[in-house]
């Protein structure tokens, strides 16, 4: 799950990380009430979307005085910003953060994350702050450091120190630099982080460390006990479908082709999609049904897939095991009937009573083609989806 | 033989009364998997299908001389159960339940370091040597005894490539998931390894999905190591970068983990890796027949298949 930057802010400053002062609006009219609490000369106008490459996009603004900051409240409010990240329908802008500006004397690069080849946290910091990590990575892998961390430990003070040299940290600075690492791993591991990044981490000209923008994102399945996280959740940044599907444990994630596909197992949808554009057709989404996929889990599967709309066709791929092929087949065909199906469908069965399920299919009168394996499964329904034009 | 479990093999069952072990208990059972003891705290006394119930791990295994555990356990409270099975010396612990926080995974893996116990998974379908020990929730029809070891991250890709296997009559020595997750117990070279050494397997099947670079290092490990030829499958060609899928371990992040570059690795690494999964039991029964009579897999060219 991810949050806004001014939530992130927040968090940060509850784990004692100075970031500017500022408020966040969600209303053109809000701006200049916002505008006169601002100190500093120049005021920094920021979109809030959960999304990265807002600066290059013109999400980002440097106001000054109140009559531009009104201006750029208006302007970005309400927008459909359209970054690298967002595709290119972009996001609309429904709040905007105003905050004072700082005269930066350098900036770095900090993170934490999880390190899957050491099965821990690990620090990650940079001199090259502010711009890209994975096109420094890429260009100066030399000028990233990292550190792994002990979960028994957490993070020690030497740790940080070792990082802060390398990092050329100026001498008066290093206790609060070292005081901040130790307090951002206290927040990644109270608040079940996957990923935290301050990016850039400043030294202001009157040698101040602040954090200027911070991106949080966190683990999933530990939300259950954050609950001060899980009300940071906006769900106008999610796709509607995938929120649908999540309330019925499907794990569906919605993509920009027309063919619908169920399946049950992650490896096997995926699988399944990969074969898909094998025989030159689109999915339109990835749906995991689930190990154990039941009759209402099948019909609630049909629902999502058929609301959207750029959906020309539906490839289900099953392998009954625990689950019997008789009891899914039975499933799709109520499902199919219940939800008036009108786009061609394709069923590969095979398992458990697969000759059982197959007739069921044949005999219910729908129009379902069958097929044997995953790959004429997948030619079938790119062709279907292809003679009615639907690329 | 087989790797790690065989028909002596004593199992006790983790969160034993819970419904979904409950129900896969029977099945182990019918199967023949010797499920000696069950675990719930609290519950000590009563018994689920036969099966005596315990408070502790340790008085499970000293009761009933199980050590091996399957572990059924909500996800809340699944990391204390796979340390409590550690803490009891237990030879193997499977771990079926999927999300569990990354924290206490990384809590766990820890906790590990220096103990004799092996974990696999989490968030995988288990452990089975074919007509003799099931271990887990996979489907035990599909499985036929023979000679090839099954590795994946996978469940139900793995029951695909079982059951062309069974169906190809090459069948299973041992197939292992160890599990979608991005911290888990038992990573592919430890399995890898284990076939290599395995009497009664001839080859294996590795079959991988985006994410991390565990398919890579296992990659160059069978280059450098791996007597016997291996078949690959990967998963994910089509997996848009940055969207978790499914399995929490399975996300291209930062360009990184992709499917392209897993399987060219693969192929540079003399694995046969097959574009569609269908062809996983075709391709192992055609590489078998090729390879009678030469030694190294390794100068095998995927171009002669």
């Amino acid at each position: 799950m991810n949050i806004h930057e001014y939530q992130a802010k927040e968090i940060l400053r509850s784990y004692d990380v100075a970031v500017p002062n500022g408020s966040v609006i969600s209303d053109a009219q809000e701006a200049e009430g916002a505008a006169w609490r601002i100190e500093t000369e120049v005021a920094v106008v920021k979109a809030q979307i959960h999304a990265g490459g807002r600066g290059k996009a013109g999400g980002v603004k440097i106001a000054r005085g109140i009559d531009e900051v009104k201006a750029y409240a208006k302007e970005l409010l309400g927008k459909q910003l359209v970054t690298h990240q967002t595709g290119k329908e972009g996001r609309t802008v429904r709040a905007i953060l105003i905050e004072e500006g700082c005269e930066i004397l350098k900036e770095y690069y900090l993170a934490l994350t999880l390190d899957r080849e050491a099965s821990r946290i690990a620090m990650i910091a940079s001199e090259e702050g502010g711009m890209d990590i994975e096109e420094v990575a890429a260009a100066t892998p030399e000028k990233i450091f990292t550190t792994v961390i002990d979960p028994l430990t957490g993070a020690t003070e030497f740790q940080a120190r070792m990082l802060c040299y390398k990092l050329n940290i100026p001498n008066g600075l290093i206790n609060d630099v070292v005081k901040l690492m130790l307090n951002l791993y206290r927040c990644f591991i109270e608040k079940d982080c996957m990923l935290v990044e301050i990016n850039p981490l400043v030294i202001t000209k009157d040698q101040r460390l602040m954090a200027l923008d911070a991106k949080f994102n966190f683990d999933s399945n530990a939300l259950y006990r954050q609950q001060e996280v899980m009300a940071y959740r906006d769900l106008n940044e999610e796709d509607g479908r995938e929120i649908e599907a999540s309330k019925y444990g499907l794990a569906y994630i919605s993509l920009e082709g027309n063919i619908g596909c169920m399946v049950n197992g992650a490896g096997l949808a995926m699988a399944t999609m990969d074969m898909i554009k094998h025989f030159g057709g689109e999915p339109a989404n990835f749906l995991d049904v689930g190990g154990g996929a039941s009759e209402e889990k099948v019909k609630q599967a049909f629902k999502i897939i058929l609301s959207d709309t750029q959906v020309k066709g539906i490839f289900v791929n099953i392998f009954g095991g625990i689950m019997k092929c008789d009891v899914i087949a039975k499933g799709i065909i109520k499902a199919a009937k219940e939800v008036d199906l009108k786009v061609p469908l394709v069923v590969r069965l095979e398992g458990t009573n697969v000759e059982a399920g197959k007739a069921f299919l044949e005999a219910s009168g729908l129009k379902i083609e069958t097929a044997e394996t995953i790959g004429e499964g997948a030619k079938k329904i790119v062709e279907l989806t292809n003679q009615r034009g639907g690329y | 033989m087989s790797i790690w479990i065989n028909k002596d093999t004593k199992v006790m069952v983790q969160g034993i009364t819970g419904k979904t072990a409950a129900f896969h208990t029977r099945q182990m059972l019918e199967y023949g998997t010797k499920i000696v003891a069950g675990v719930t705290p609290g519950k000590e006394g009563s018994s689920i299908e036969g099966v005596p119930v315990f408070n502790t791990v340790e008085g499970a295994k000293r009761e009933t001389g199980a050590n091996v555990s399957v572990i059924y356990v909500p996800a809340p409270f699944a990391a204390d159960a796979i340390m409590e099975a550690a803490a009891a010396d237990l030879d193997l612990v499977i771990c079926i339940t999927e999300h569990i926080p990354i924290k206490d995974m990384t809590m766990v893996k820890r906790f590990l370091e220096g103990r004799k116990t092996r974990l696999i998974g989490p968030n995988c379908p288990g452990i089975i040597t074919p007509e003799a020990c099931k271990i887990g929730i996979m489907p035990g029809y599909i499985h036929k005894k023979g000679r090839i070891g099954v590795v994946s991250r996978s469940g139900t890709l793995t029951y695909e490539a079982v059951h062309q296997l069974s169906q190809r009559g090459l069948g299973q020595s041992t197939a292992v998931g160890i599990g979608g997750d991005p911290v888990n117990g038992t990573d592919f070279i430890d399995v890898l390894k284990a076939f290599n050494e395995d009497e009664a397997t001839e080859a294996v099947v590795m079959i991988g999905e985006i994410g991390g670079n565990a398919e890579e290092k296992a990659a160059y490990w069978i280059k450098e190591n791996m007597k016997k030829p291996v078949v690959g499958f990967i998963s994910g060609l089509t997996a848009p970068e940055g969207k978790r899928m499914g399995h929490a371990g399975a996300i291209i992040s930062s360009g990184k983990g992709t499917a392209e570059e897993k399987i060219r690795i693969m192929k540079s690494c003399g694995i046969a890796v097959v574009e569609n999964p269908t062809l996983i039991g075709k391709t192992m029964a055609e590489l078998l027949e090729i390879i009678k009579g030469k030694t190294r897999f390794a100068h095998l060219n995927r171009d002669e298949i």
